[in-house]
């Protein structure tokens, strides 16, 4: 089924208000992008959507798997752009609308993977998870992976922190949590032990989660 | 010679958590500053002076400080002192082993226009790697001058205070007006910092790349089943053996004896030879006198607890083993709303609650501060009042064992209701981990010498105006009065009225209540029941007068009301519930 790039807009503007209002009935007027008649039209001939009540509409489940893949797309282009590319931050949202596009049919599941399937955007909005998250578990050897999914003795360099509280990322960062920085872990249990540097950190499983690390090819 | 135009220019050692600033200030000024081995044992600013030139300059130890982006509270004093002390120079002391991680900061702290000096301090762990610096490339690179120290051994500081000399001179003819306030923090800028150390630090490091595993000693720490026993023995001998059987049995038995058989009668004489009146003579020698109640408290029960607690002590702080202790205990600590940086606090009152409610502000939010300090005021027996409840129950292991239990559910549950009532976000744990190092004999008896004469000046005083206080209310019947006051509420506890002084005296300071308490046992006026409430109600009973003060200093008066309200209700409630509980079981100890 194609889906025009102004539709795929439409869907996302739909998912943020669906994970913001959390409810299933949305007022058009809360979209960020509303619909004109025409695309309203096509939404509800197409079953993504169906009417709710005055102004309001409801996405159906193919409407919630499309938008959801739709938002998922988006997310991931920007946190392709910061980490990766390092896209200044005011330019990512406008650049990621037009990345977002060539992400289809499993190009998405290789930047997922290429980035360590990471849960959120760089605003921290969570990304919904793709078939490639599910089994990352199974996947052997990543290139990025977070700290808490090492094993005792495995490192590499730093990739990227993915915290949703900037104070902490402050704190983190200040530390010399550093992109490239050297670290390897030493022990998972009962919390986590690591070596950055030269020196040893100890850190719970929530931050151990967080830190993204470049695995080292040997 | 306090104005800002005249004045000598300061010197001011900055730098990130367990480098040795406080070890460079003793050195430099003389003056000892407590040393450690774990992150935030300066949670204050030390002043000294040194001599340069003939001229006295002050120097400023501060505490640790990742950047000049503060995150914690002991960070944000540091970052207060460097903005306000603009006419002076900054000594930015780093562990040369971490050069790359800590450029960084040198970089804020040049923003600054103010002379910068790189310290590279325990450059022998450095050499000990198979490392090295190319100082003068290095030097050469940041335009500052650089001294690598050992400053433990005291080598290197010769050239770091001929470098402080030349950067006063050199400043004294162009001082820059007052330092820029530091641009807003951004990640961008944070990352093209390290970048830039990143580049520099592999210009001029030389070293050999080796992969090391956790130490054989480490891997015992830190795994939980030896980790806890080791725990154990550290607590048996520690605290059990060392400061309860030789420190409250041993040493207060013959210090006790000594005083009671030999001082005492001859105090009373001198006392009575001189003094005619008999209320004077009450006031020195009486009952409650000065020198025959506080002094003998002080020197007699006190002295030999305290004294052997912060020897032992010391060497825990200097090994390195808190850290870890605090990577072991995080998962138990996160369900009483802590993590295991609170460790280090929740130790430190087994020392002194007072020291300890001042280090509760290393922890990161205002949530576990506030859980810390009242834990800290409720359940954490300061080691004068451990060491004298240790000794009172030395003969009576039934009593000890459920004293322990008691204290110990009650820090949980009260740790687990609060987690659950206290709004704000769930803590997070991470904490710098020292390697471990064999602790100095000097550092070890200097430290315990001087918070022992710290210790001894705070409570010598209090000790003869609680004499004196009681005297006078004796003297006036309000003594009476406010024991036969107290008689009915202690009746509920199941407590005769001869335990109201020591309540009275706890109030004043708990290690004074549990001397009082310890006195009372002996005289075998109390049944094993009644000690257990006695010890119970007196550990939980109101912090100190000087931990109330901190208390306040640290998190504001409204806080700390509540707080006490709450602690004086608790303690009550718990002796009359265990009271009843026992009566009701018809358990007789």
């Amino acid at each position: 089924m194609q889906i025009s790039e102004q539709m795929e807009e439409i869907l996302e503007a739909l998912w943020v208000a669906y994970e913001e209002k959390n409810t299933d009935c949305l007022k058009l007027s809360w979209l960020r992008e509303m619909p004109d008649t025409a695309m309203l039209k096509a939404l509800l001939d197409r079953k993504i959507v169906e009417r709710c009540g005055e102004g309001e509409v409801k996405m159906t489940k193919k409407g919630e798997q499309l938008a959801s893949d739709a938002v998922r797309r988006h997310r991931l282009a920007e946190r392709l752009l910061t980490d990766v590319l390092q896209v200044r931050k005011e330019m990512i949202h406008e650049t990621a609308c037009q990345f977002e596009h060539h992400l289809h049919k499993g190009i998405d599941q290789n930047v997922c993977t290429l980035l360590g399937h990471p849960k959120t955007c760089p605003h921290g909005r969570p990304i919904p998870p793709g078939k490639c998250c599910k089994e990352q578990l199974k996947v052997a050897a990543q290139a990025v992976s977070s700290l808490s999914a090492l094993k005792p003795g495995q490192g590499g360099h730093v990739a990227y922190l993915n915290t949703a509280d900037p104070k902490r990322a402050q704190m983190m960062l200040s530390m010399g949590l550093a992109p490239g920085a050297r670290i390897r872990l030493l022990s998972s249990f009962p919390s986590h032990l690591f070596q950055l540097g030269e020196t040893q950190f100890a850190v719970d499983r929530e931050i151990a989660k967080e830190i993204y690390v470049r695995m080292e090819t040997s | 010679m306090d104005t800002a135009g005249s004045a000598n220019p300061k010197i001011i050692l900055v730098g990130s958590p367990n480098v040795g600033k406080s070890v460079i200030f003793g050195l430099l000024t003389g003056r000892y500053a407590t040393v450690s081995n774990y992150p935030g044992t300066t949670v204050e600013v030390s002043r000294g002076h040194m001599k340069i030139g003939g001229k006295s300059c002050e120097v400023i130890d501060t505490p640790g400080l990742y950047s000049i982006y503060p995150v914690t509270e002991e960070e944000r004093v540091t970052l207060g002192i460097i903005k306000k002390e603009s006419h002076s120079v900054i000594v930015h002391v780093i562990d040369a082993k971490n050069l790359e991680r800590s450029l960084p900061l040198t970089f804020q702290l040049q923003m600054t226009n103010r002379p910068v000096i790189l310290a590279l301090n325990m450059y022998d762990e450095l050499t000990l790697m198979g490392a090295a610096i190319d100082i003068s490339a290095l030097s050469e690179k940041l335009n500052l001058p650089i001294a690598a120290t050992v400053a433990v051994n005291n080598q290197g500081t010769g050239r770091l205070v001929d470098q402080i000399k030349t950067a006063l001179t050199g400043a004294a003819t162009a001082w820059p007006p007052t330092a820029e306030e530091f641009p807003p923090y951004t990640d961008r800028m944070m990352k093209s910092w390290y970048t830039k150390a990143s580049e520099i630090a592999i210009g001029v490091t030389r070293k050999t790349e080796k992969q090391k595993g956790l130490s054989r000693l480490d891997k015992l720490l830190t795994s939980p089943v030896s980790g806890f026993l080791i725990l154990a023995a550290v607590l048996y001998v520690g605290l059990y053996k060392i400061v309860g059987s030789l420190g409250a049995g041993t040493f207060v038995g013959f210090l006790e004896n000594a005083y009671q058989h030999r001082i005492t009668p001859w105090l009373t004489e001198i006392v009575y030879t001189y003094a005619k009146w008999p209320w004077l003579r009450d006031l020195f020698a009486g009952e409650y006198g000065i020198l025959t109640l506080g002094v003998r408290y002080a020197l007699c029960i006190i002295l030999p607890i305290v004294g052997l607690f912060f020897l032992v002590f010391a060497v825990i702080e200097d090994s390195g083993y808190l850290p870890r202790l605090a990577y072991l205990l995080d998962s138990i600590f996160k369900r009483i709303g802590l993590s295991g940086r609170a460790v280090i606090p929740m130790v430190l009152g087994l020392g002194c609650d007072t020291m300890a409610t001042m280090v509760v502000r290393t922890l990161a939010t205002k949530r576990e501060r506030i859980i810390a300090t009242l834990l800290l005021s409720l359940t954490i027996p300061c080691s004068a009042q451990m060491g004298v409840i240790l000794g009172l129950l030395a003969g009576r292991p039934k009593i000890l064992a459920l004293w322990a239990i008691i204290i110990a559910a009650i820090f949980g549950l009260t740790g687990t209701m609060l987690a659950k009532i206290m709004p704000g976000t769930r803590p997070t744990f991470i904490i710098e981990v020292p390697p471990m190092r064999l602790p100095k004999l000097k550092n070890i008896l200097v430290k315990t010498y001087v918070r022992m004469v710290w210790y001894f000046k705070e409570i010598v005083p209090l000790f003869i105006i609680a004499s004196i206080l009681i005297w006078l209310g004796r003297l006036t019947g309000v003594f009476e009065t406010v024991v036969g006051f107290l008689a009915k509420p202690l009746s509920y506890m199941g407590l005769p009225e001869p335990t109201a002084p020591v309540f009275l005296f706890g109030f004043f300071r708990r290690d004074y209540g549990a001397a009082g308490l310890y006195d009372l046992a002996r005289t075998n006026v109390l049944s094993g029941n009644q000690i257990l409430i006695s010890v119970v109600v007196l550990t939980l009973f109101l912090p100190c007068i000087a931990q109330l003060l901190i208390t306040i200093k640290e998190r504001g008066w409204k806080i700390a009301a509540a707080i006490s309200t709450f602690i004086l209700v608790f303690a009550f409630a718990a002796g009359f519930v265990l009271n009843s509980a026992l009566r009701l079981f018809d358990i007789n100890l």
